[in-house]
């Protein structure tokens, strides 16, 4: 087993160098280079050389990614092309914000989305079904902003509830942190909890339809018993990768959803960097986003296979 | 009515309305719009309340809502339809010739797609929309970009179905006798494979669709999408943001748009997924 694991382990580290090279290149397969791009066709050649040399671009392709990954690896990527300030240090507090968030929506959306999506597939074709089937479906066919709007047009505009912009500090205490963080983690928590419970119903479902189930009905068992006893620890595993997968989406919901509460997260720095064409900011964001959307998939592979014995062997 | 031969359900028909409404709009948009879409009115001023004249009252700089909505059908679906045309292009292209290409072949592009979909498709996009921006100084410019990097990223996810399905198609019996027949690969793949691979990717061709229209909405929201001067619906949510502190609406009817079109397709989606008995469930997925 510890072989299987390993050998995970090793293949999301090779995705994760595999990615960062793709977001290095991404900068390379450009028609020019970086330097015109970014400052588009009205400069003169003098800045457009000025620039180059600035960035680097004089050198071979290979040796600046090198130069930049191992800066990566060490917690150092660079200064912002736009305000020369180092790239980590701005990012931590921000990434630190936007894992917050993240966090706080998790929490809640989790427990949740896995709970109501057992429930739907226990009373299968009941109300309760159909009600979580209709609900989630609009809740994934809007769009992040328009939740995150309709949150503050009711619960901070027409009711002085909550702030409609989600403004924190660092040296906020926790509490107030809670609450003003409360809009956008519950925007967040409704349209991952709608996939989820989507896919942690079909994947009990699946389960349902397997000969040893129908056979449990069979002897006789209750319904309860059977899906508790029987259906759950067979369909752990693919919980596992539904929750994954949609914890990672919380990484890309997270961007817009910053966006509409004007939240400090990394998602807001990321924007703003792709609108100021500021490249080693965006490169550096990419990687982080990147690597936990890698992190989450290993994890939850590593996880599927220590909950099913028949992937613990090696094949 | 039947349509394909199967008798679509209330709530298909409820998708099939909202659908085709949206449609109209969009394709006789200059007919139907009360404005045109950059008129100001500046005697009404921004952010007017509905009223008998403008229903939807106007945006942030006085034009009116009601129009720009009606416009901004067309450019959103357009834009979303076209990428989704183009990603289908490219992605079964790719898978094809990933199946009847050889071994090396496959290897290469599917590794490729691994590595590509473990970013994140949003994540992706802002790194490579960051690099055009100088092109983005004019209209076609910024769409033809938007379109063609929307396209190539959502493309992976086409060229794992296509290869996928195709794998399944190839090692039947009547593509080895179509091959012992002496056909060439070109005329199997347009012949024997192509018609037969076609039927599952119908209802995956709506998915992509409401992918690629939220996606567009959203990059448009984030102001890296459809550019200004053009009538959009995520650009407008984004425009007219401020509207909600002074206790206007304006923000919530494009966003709304959006909303009701992707339930519109998601309903016809869900009812050919029950045609086909594929699970359900799986929709809409990123």
């Amino acid at each position: 087993m510890a072989r299987t694991i390993a050998i995970r382990v090793v293949l999301g580290l090779l995705t994760l160098l595999g990615v960062s090279i793709l977001i290095f290149a991404a900068t390379e397969i450009l028609p020019g280079d970086v330097a015109t791009a970014v400052l588009g066709q009205g400069a003169t050649p003098d800045t457009v050389r000025v620039f180059r040399e600035e960035l680097g671009l004089d050198r071979p392709a290979y040796i600046r990614y090198l130069e930049w990954l191992g800066g990566a690896v060490q917690g150092d990527f660079g200064v912002a092309l736009t305000n020369k300030r180092d790239i980590v240090k701005t990012m931590s507090p921000k990434l630190f914000n936007t894992l917050f968030l993240a966090g706080y929506a998790a929490l809640i959306a989790v427990p949740l989305a896995v709970g109501l999506g057992i429930l739907a597939a226990i009373k299968e074709g009941k109300w309760i079904d159909r009600t979580a089937n209709i609900v989630s479906l609009a809740a994934i066919s809007m769009p992040e902003f328009f939740l995150g709007y309709l949150f503050i047009f009711f619960f901070a505009v027409q009711n002085r509830w909550f702030p409609s912009l989600a403004t924190v500090y660092s040296s906020m205490p926790l509490d107030k942190r809670i609450y003003v963080v409360a809009m956008p983690a519950v925007c967040l928590t409704l349209l991952v909890t709608a996939h989820m419970l989507r896919m942690t119903r079909s994947s009990v479902l699946a389960i349902m339809s397997q000969p040893y189930i129908e056979m449990a009905f069979l002897k006789g068992l209750s319904r309860a018993r059977v899906i508790f006893v029987h259906a759950l620890p067979n369909a752990a595993g693919p919980i596992i990768t539904v929750v994954a997968l949609n914890l990672a989406y919380l990484i890309v919901g997270v961007v817009v959803i910053e966006s509409v509460f004007v939240y400090p997260g990394i998602g807001q720095f990321m924007v703003d960097g792709v609108s100021k064409r500021d490249l080693p900011v965006v490169q550096a964001c990419g990687l982080v986003f990147a690597a936990a959307f890698v992190i989450l998939n290993t994890v939850a592979d590593v996880l599927s296979i220590l909950v099913n014995p028949r992937l613990r062997k090696p094949r | 009515m039947r349509i394909f031969g199967h008798k679509p359900t209330i709530t298909a028909w409820i998708g099939i309305v909202i659908v085709a409404g949206f449609l109209v709009i969009g394709i006789f948009a200059p007919w139907i719009a009360p404005y045109p879409e950059d008129r100001t009115f500046d005697d009404v001023g921004s952010y007017a309340p509905p009223s008998a004249t403008m229903w939807l009252g106007t945006d942030q700089i006085g034009r009116d809502l009601l129009s720009r909505v009606i416009y901004g059908a067309r450019t959103t679906i357009g834009i979303a339809f076209l990428t989704t045309v183009l990603s289908f292009a490219i992605g079964i292209v790719t898978g094809l010739w990933a199946v009847v290409g050889g071994k090396i072949v496959d290897q290469i592009l599917s590794r490729l797609v691994d590595v590509m979909l473990s970013i994140p498709l949003l994540i992706f996009a802002l790194i490579v929309l960051s690099l055009f921006g100088s092109l983005f100084q004019s209209v076609i410019g910024s769409l033809t970009v938007l379109i063609c990097v929307i396209a190539v990223l959502d493309s992976t996810r086409v060229f794992r179905l296509s290869r996928s399905v195709a794998m399944n198609i190839v090692v039947l019996e009547y593509v080895e006798a179509a091959r012992l027949r002496g056909e060439g690969t070109w005329w199997i793949i347009r012949r024997e494979i192509l018609p037969n691979a076609l039927p599952p990717m119908i209802s995956e061709f709506g998915l992509r669709f409401c992918f690629n229209f939220l996606f567009v909405a959203a990059l448009s929201f984030l102001g890296l999408g459809v550019q200004p001067p053009l009538a959009d619906w995520g650009g407008m949510v984004k425009e007219n943001a401020k509207a909600l502190g002074v206790g206007g609406m304006a923000p919530l009817w494009p966003a709304a748009a959006i909303a009701l079109m992707t339930i519109g397709v998601n309903l016809i989606v869900d009812w050919i997924l029950s045609i086909n008995a594929r699970p359900s469930g799986a929709s809409a997925e990123m």
